[in-house]
């Protein structure tokens, strides 16, 4: 039975293809199989409903608080010692800060950003900090159904050259496939007035938005490190461009993305 | 001797602020792998202390699956530890059970692609019923939220065979799942002999 065995390969396929750990030749490859095969398509429809099932449920207690004291006792010394010897911002934006998103996520992020770039950090001017409020809202739109993308297509040769005409710049579109970052397409948003490209990048489930343009924002050479709403975002300044990137992506992966973009932009290969 | 205490705190400040952003995740697995809370709690308090010990062994970039995986060992290790008022024997891989082709079940029906209804705490049930090494694939994926790559990292196993716990979990759980009656106590099998597999307890920090 050819059939059977058929989908018998496709079996884990599907269940990546649920998760979003295909490249982009497999989901085309899969995709092609399911329009053609009704018992995968169910198959493949009940993987995602199980997944979305277990993400509504709540599956997951948080720590509790005791738990958490008894881990900080852990480390006295850490507790102890001047938190300003090690980020320097430490100050009323800085505990402002704190207590807007509350405790250690702020560390983390600025350590694992640390130890990527040299990280400017939480002083911001208030455009910047203007700025990053619309990249965080444009980003929330963006995951609305149908919002996402206007072009949408994994190939990086058909994303920039949609954007001539639309934009003021041609935006670098980077294909990072095959470092765990998938280009998903492209969209044509506004930030400040202005017409912004967007080019959007999928981790597993979550998408990230990296908005370029020519003026958006406080040049800077190092990475401007935010936590807007839970979304955490970044913004730098490379061969002229602005760049913004926001996502639910955790800190630390944000940076490696930031880390990846800049470093395709730098050498002689940059577009 | 002023200086190692200074390189001392800062290695603790370090790993303070690299590692503890990641408690809630360390918990929630704990919880699902121990399935009690005081148990959960122990195999936290002790990974974190292994963690800040091999510290200095961490080259990056990802800690979330590294303090995992400290975790995933030192879970296994009490299971060791306990012997055999737990009964760690498991269902692995090579169990004949686990070979079965998931696409022979019987799922082409419309209904099999719905699920029922289930309240939070039936289906935190259903997801600690299922067997050690496809519950620990499985919440790893959708709780810790982790990549293949990764969990096969926690997990000290290929990426394929990742895939396969994962798509046998989730055939598990969805029979469960629509078994369950919201109610019924302990409606997924081998619940009781589920417990993380001794035989990886090795207790290493890999």
């Amino acid at each position: 039975m050819s059939v059977t065995t058929d989908c018998a390969d496709y079996e884990m396929l599907l269940h990546a293809l649920a998760d979003g750990e295909l490249d982009a030749g497999h989901v085309r490859d899969v995709e092609t199989h399911v329009a053609g095969c009704t018992a995968c398509a169910e198959r493949l429809k009940a993987i995602q409903t199980l997944r979305s099932a277990m993400a509504d449920a709540n599956l997951r207690e948080p720590a509790p608080a005791h738990l958490r004291g008894r881990i900080e006792a852990l480390f006295p010394a850490a507790t102890e010692a001047p938190r300003a010897a090690s980020i320097p911002q430490e100050g009323p934006v800085r505990r402002w800060w704190r207590s807007f998103i509350g405790g250690f996520s702020v560390g983390a992020a600025l350590s694992a950003a640390a130890t990527a770039m040299l990280v400017i950090g939480l002083f911001t001017t208030s455009q910047d900090q203007q700025i990053a409020d619309e990249v965080v809202s444009a980003h929330i739109r963006s995951l609305q159904a149908g919002h996402l993308m206007d072009v949408q297509t994994s190939d990086q040769h058909t994303v920039k050259p949609w954007f001539n005409g639309k934009v003021d710049v041609a935006p670098p579109v980077i294909d990072l496939t095959a470092q765990g970052f998938t280009l998903l397409g492209g969209r044509l948003d506004y930030i400040d007035g202005e017409p912004v490209a967007s080019v959007i990048y999928q981790r597993r489930k979550h998408v990230i938005n990296l908005f370029v343009a020519q003026r958006l924002g406080t040049a800077r050479t190092t990475v401007l490190t935010k936590t807007i709403q839970g979304y955490n975002v970044r913004h730098w300044t490379e061969q002229g461009l602005d760049f913004w990137a926001v996502s639910d992506l955790a800190g630390d992966e944000l940076d490696e993305f930031v880390q990846k973009i800049s470093a395709a932009l730098r050498p002689p290969a940059a577009s | 001797m002023a200086s190692d205490a200074t390189a001392e705190q800062d290695r603790a400040r370090r790993f303070r602020d690299a590692a503890l952003p990641y408690l809630d995740d360390a918990y929630a697995l704990a919880r699902y792998l121990m399935r009690n809370s005081a148990d959960a709690e122990d195999a936290v308090q002790e990974c974190y202390l292994r963690a800040l010990r091999h510290f200095d062994s961490y080259r990056g970039p990802a800690m979330k699956p590294w303090l995992l995986a400290i975790l995933k060992n030192v879970c296994y290790a009490e299971f060791g530890r306990r012997g055999k008022q737990e009964t760690p024997a498991d269902l692995t891989d090579s169990d004949p059970v686990a070979e079965d082709p998931i696409w022979q079940e019987p799922q082409s029906t419309p209904e099999a692609v719905v699920l029922r209804k289930q309240d939070d705490a039936t289906v935190r049930r259903l997801v600690e019923a299922l067997p050690g090494p496809f519950r620990e694939a499985l919440v790893l994926r959708e709780i810790n939220d982790l990549s293949y790559q990764e969990i096969a990292e926690v997990a000290g196993v290929p990426v394929g065979t990742v895939m396969s716990r994962l798509a046998r979990a989730r055939a598990m759980l969805r029979a469960a799942w629509n078994a369950a009656d919201g109610t019924a106590q302990a409606p997924a099998r081998s619940a009781a002999q589920s417990a993380p597999s001794a035989a990886a307890a090795t207790g290493s920090v890999s």
